[in-house]
This record gives structure tokens, C-alpha cells and sequence, in this order.
């Protein structure tokens, strides 16, 4: 009976593979690729600030490259591992150990039942985003697992990891095979980044002074910026008379927005679908993620682009997962 | 076929803006104002775009008076985008323009749910019950939703009754409180601040990610507010009270 129950457990056990937050760090959240085909009720997309580094975390392990992820910002959590488990953590350099041992990101790091994986310190970057091999275990709400924190919705439980939290993770999930990819990929190391933007729905609203402002200015990114929006410091922007507000229209992720103050404010993966201040310009996706790893006390100058340069630098940067 | 930016074709179809919003999102604007023709324009464009799958589309997201394409640009671009649009048919139907989908949302008026209804009915030189017939006695246009999840921006609030918002805005305005502020009204979806008059709350989610249907009122549709008794209130505060918000369709001649 004793050697049953025993056996039970094991199966038990082997079958709900779990991790336990030890410490959840500054902000940890569930996040997958986004929440689209709600934003015209409104629903805010969310999902990882740095999308390239969350796909390249599912592309290393051989996930669906919308699988969730830990998304952690600046301070790294703390995590036990129940069972066997692959990982691989992309983005920021936060200086991954498993036990004391130091491990590294872009690769696939085995943890086995009672390692804990923890962050010594950023290094570079803000965020890091650790994927799972097979995925989480995460009940999508609204048909995606990215966690949208103003209403508490999606992800886990709607908010941010915490010490006691515990997930799920696939089960069964096969070693994928070893993958290392070469750091030519690396992120801006250095707290200037050159952002590349496109001039937005707006940009008549703004004499060809504030523009240059815009483009020759260095902007610092304030304390307060957030998953929602960064709010940027530096000389202001201000609209010709009379342009200081247009009816609410729809804001695309990396949009550039001119408030009163004239301080630019650049609309993050929470930002809310629509807001009536003019758009001046918007980030190139392919800058987006570079945006992403940016953080507060850090400096940007925009350079402007065409379209066309931006849509194929962007499909450059989408064809290092067929490539590699 | 012609393919420059400014699309426009003869007799019916009117004149359309293309403007890009970086190189993943397409404007398509259908006017300059706010108005109920411009905005039924957009929610037939948004209707005639899906109905056709073009393909690198992620969404489509209707405004006041533009509608913003959200694509992959690794599949598509704007030009391409914009050769394909201007091929489609924007016209209204006449039975169209004036079917409506209307929204009946059930409100308890006044009372600690509407604590600004006094204020508004002194401020309107009204009895509180005329100020509620007032505001229940229109069908108001849902130009788009925005702002928050489920949060609509209506139109066509009566003069008599528009008054101005809140000087300071309260940082707590309870879920499913109807609101107004100018010439809009509204409920909020969710709990959180605000500066809007609040005359009244409507126990119907009009948000609520956990049921089949998310979203109760869609761009497009009307709103009917409608009255109820507190008895009322709380029995359908018990169940999800999709049933008691009744949809209907009428037509009208203008």
C-alpha cells in the first residue's frame, strides 16, 4: 500500500511540473507577444516590451513563438524549480546563476528538480524575458496570456509574481536541442541610444523648429516611465498654435505624443488604444525593442527614417528566426 | 486605377485620406469632424475591409473619424495596402445608415449611485426626473471605444443637460457609473478616477473578460438608457445581467 501510494506521488508529482517564486524582483509579469483583436473595445495589447527578445527565448527552446514568459524588469526574481525544466533568458544582462553557478542568456540552461535560479544584477538593459521549453501553464483570458496590470487582467492572476507564487510549467516537455546564438545580436550596451522614428499622423501640426528639436535634442528618460509610456525630458516640442489637441485616435506601439508641456511621451505595450494629443512621429518597430531595454536616467536622440527603410529593417531583424 | 495617396473616386464614394502612423499602422480617415455620417462611414469601412481577409491585416481599430490598420509589414505595406482600399465600395446604404443596433443599459438614477444628479438638475434649471427622462429618452451613437476597456464615447446628449465636468475629479468612481461631461456621456467600465457628473450606475458589466461575450457595446451601436428600481438593481447585480441589457435593431427615416 505504502509502495502504491508512493508510486502515485511520483507520478503525481512528475506530471505537474512546477516552479515556486522565491522572490518576484522589481516587476515580473506573464507576458506572451500581445492581446490583439481587442483594441477596437478599447483592451490595451500589452504583452513584452521587447517582443525580439521574448521570441528569440521561444526560438531557442523551440517553443510556438507566442508561448508566455517571465517578462522581469531591472531586479531579477527568484526561482525553485519542483522538476526538471529547460530555460532561456533573453534580453537585459542581469547575470542569470542557477545554485552559485553563473549561467548565461541566449542558450539553453538546463534546471533540474531543487536549483533555484536568481539574478546577481543588471548589467546592461532593463528587461530579461525567461522562457520555459514546452511553455507555462497559463489560462489565457481574452485569448492571450500577456497581463494587462491597470485592470488585473491576464497572465497570472492579473499582476505582477510574488514570493509564494506558484506555475505550472508544460509537461513532459523534450530537451530541445543545445543552441547558442552569437552576441553580434547584442542590444545597446551603453545608456545613449540612437532611436530611429518616422514622422507621425501629426507632424503638420509642428513648425519645422520643433521638428529639429526633435531630431537634435538628447532626451532623458524620467523616473516615472513604465510599461504604459516613457516620459522624456529634454527641450520642448511645442505644436503651431491651435494644435494642441486632436480628437482621440489610435496609438500604435511606439508612438510619439506631444502633450501641452511639450515633453514627448512615447507609448509603451500598455498604453491605452487611444489618446487625443498630437502624434508627432513613431518609433520604427525595429528600434522597438532596443526602446524596451532602455531604462529610466538613460538617454535617446531620434534620428528620422523613411518607410521603406524601416519596413526593411524590420524584416531584417524577423529573418534571423528563419536563418538561425 | 489610380494610385496616389489621396484616394477619391467619383459620385458616392467620398473623398479618403491614407496616412501612415509608422510602418505597421495605416490611416484611413473619412473626415475631419465628429459626426454621425463620418463615423458610420468608418464602422462600414472596418466591415467591408474584414469582409475581404486582405491579407498582413493584424487589426482594425475605428476612431471618430479615421480607422487605423494595424499589419505585419514583412507582408504587406502601405502602398500595397492603399492599392487594395481604394478598389473597395465605402458608399452607406440607405438601410444601412439608419438600421441601428441598439443597447439597452438599465440605470439606477440619482441617490448615492448619482451623486451629481442634484447638481446637475440646479445647474439645468430641472427637476432631477426631468433631467432623467432627458437622458433616457435619447439613442445615443457609440462613435468608438477607447480610453479604457468597454469605456464608449456617445454622442447626442441633450443641450438642457450637458454640463460641464468635475473641476476636481474624484479618485474614485465606481464600475458601471454613468457619468456626463459636455456633450458626452458615458459609463465607466471600470472602478478607478474620474471627472465626470455621475447621475446614476447601471448594474450590467459592460466589461467583464470572464464571460463569453467581453464587450456588451461595440462601435457602431446605440445606447438606450433605460430606468430600474434598487430592488431591481440588486437582483440583477446578483447574475451577470447580459439578459437585461436587450439589443435591438430599428429602423428610422431621417
Amino acid at each position: 500500500m505504502q509502495l502504491t501510494i508512493l508510486c502515485l506521488e511520483k507520478v503525481f508529482k512528475m506530471s505537474k511540473p512546477t516552479i515556486r517564486i522565491i522572490k518576484g524582483g522589481l516587476l515580473s509579469t506573464v507576458q506572451d507577444t500581445g492581446r490583439y483583436e481587442f483594441q477596437r473595445y478599447g483592451m490595451p495589447v500589452s504583452g513584452a516590451m521587447d517582443v525580439f527578445s521574448l521570441l528569440l527565448a521561444n526560438h531557442i527552446l523551440g517553443n510556438q513563438p507566442n508561448a508566455p514568459c517571465i517578462e522581469t524588469t531591472m531586479d531579477g526574481p527568484m526561482i525553485l524549480f519542483k522538476e526538471e525544466a529547460y530555460i532561456a533568458i533573453c534580453g537585459a544582462d542581469m547575470q542569470p546563476r542557477i545554485n552559485d553557478k553563473s549561467v548565461e542568456n541566449n542558450r539553453v540552461i538546463i534546471a533540474k528538480p531543487g536549483d533555484v535560479l536568481s539574478f546577481k544584477g543588471l548589467r546592461t538593459g532593463c528587461r530579461s524575458y525567461i522562457a520555459f521549453a514546452g511553455g507555462m501553464q497559463i489560462e489565457p483570458v481574452m485569448r492571450s496570456s500577456a497581463t494587462y496590470l491597470p485592470a488585473g487582467i491576464g497572465g497570472f492572476k492579473g499582476r505582477k509574481l510574488v514570493a509564494g507564487d506558484e506555475i505550472d510549467l508544460a509537461i513532459q516537455p523534450v530537451k530541445p536541442p543545445d543552441f547558442t546564438i552569437s552576441n553580434a545580436l547584442n542590444l545597446v550596451n551603453v545608456p545613449k541610444a540612437t532611436i530611429r522614428i518616422i514622422p507621425g499622423p501629426e507632424i503638420s501640426s509642428f513648425g519645422f523648429s520643433s521638428i529639429q528639436k526633435l531630431l537634435n535634442s538628447d532626451f532623458a528618460i524620467l523616473p516615472h516611465s513604465d510599461r504604459m509610456a516613457y516620459r522624456l525630458e529634454g527641450a520642448p516640442v511645442f505644436p503651431l498654435a491651435g494644435k494642441a489637441d486632436i480628437i482621440s485616435s489610435s496609438l500604435p506601439f511606439g508612438t510619439i505624443q506631444i502633450p501641452a508641456d511639450g515633453q514627448p511621451i512615447i507609448m509603451m505595450a500598455d498604453r491605452p488604444t487611444s489618446g487625443g494629443y498630437p502624434r508627432i512621429a513613431v518609433v520604427a518597430s525595429v528600434d522597438l525593442p532596443k526602446l524596451a531595454q532602455l531604462k529610466p536616467g538613460d538617454h535617446i536622440q531620434f534620428r528620422e527614417i523613411s518607410l521603406e527603410q524601416a519596413g526593411k529593417l524590420y524584416q531584417q531583424q524577423m529573418d534571423f528566426f528563419t536563418l538561425h | 486605377m489610380q494610385t496616389s495617396i489621396s484616394g477619391q473616386s467619383e459620385l458616392t464614394q467620398p473623398e479618403m485620406k491614407y496616412i501612415p502612423a509608422g510602418d505597421s499602422a495605416l490611416i484611413v480617415k473619412a473626415g475631419k469632424d465628429i459626426s454621425e455620417i463620418t463615423n458610420r462611414r468608418i464602422q462600414k469601412m472596418l466591415l467591408e475591409i474584414e469582409s475581404k481577409q486582405i491579407p498582413g491585416i493584424i487589426e482594425l481599430v475605428p476612431a471618430f473619424n479615421e480607422l487605423m490598420i494595424y499589419f505585419d509589414c514583412r507582408f504587406t505595406n502601405h502602398k500595397v495596402l492603399v492599392d487594395q482600399l481604394i478598389t473597395l465600395d465605402f458608399n452607406l446604404l440607405k438601410e444601412v445608415l439608419y438600421e441601428r443596433n441598439i443597447v439597452h443599459i438599465p440605470v439606477l438614477y440619482g441617490g448615492q449611485f448619482g451623486p451629481d444628479l442634484p447638481w446637475i438638475a440646479e445647474r439645468s434649471k430641472l427637476s432631477q426626473s426631468e433631467v432623467i427622462d432627458i437622458h433616457t429618452s435619447v439613442d445615443y451613437p457609440v462613435y468608438m471605444l477607447g480610453f479604457a476597456p468597454g469605456f464608449c464615447y456617445l454622442g447626442g446628449v441633450d443641450q438642457r443637460i450637458a454640463i460641464p465636468r468635475l473641476e476636481t475629479p474624484r479618485t474614485i468612481v465606481i464600475a458601471g457609473s454613468i457619468g456626463i461631461a459636455g456633450n458626452q456621456t458615458g459609463i465607466y467600465p471600470l472602478t478607478g478616477p474620474g471627472g465626470w457628473q455621475i447621475l446614476g450606475r447601471t448594474p450590467v458589466k459592460i466589461f467583464n473578460p470572464h464571460r463569453i461575450s467581453y464587450f456588451l457595446i461595440k462601435a457602431g451601436d446605440f445606447v438606450r438608457f433605460y430606468v430600474i428600481d434598487e430592488a431591481t438593481f440588486l437582483a440583477m447585480q446578483q447574475t451577470d445581467a447580459v439578459d437585461y441589457s436587450v439589443s435591438g435593431k430599428s429602423l428610422q427615416n431621417e
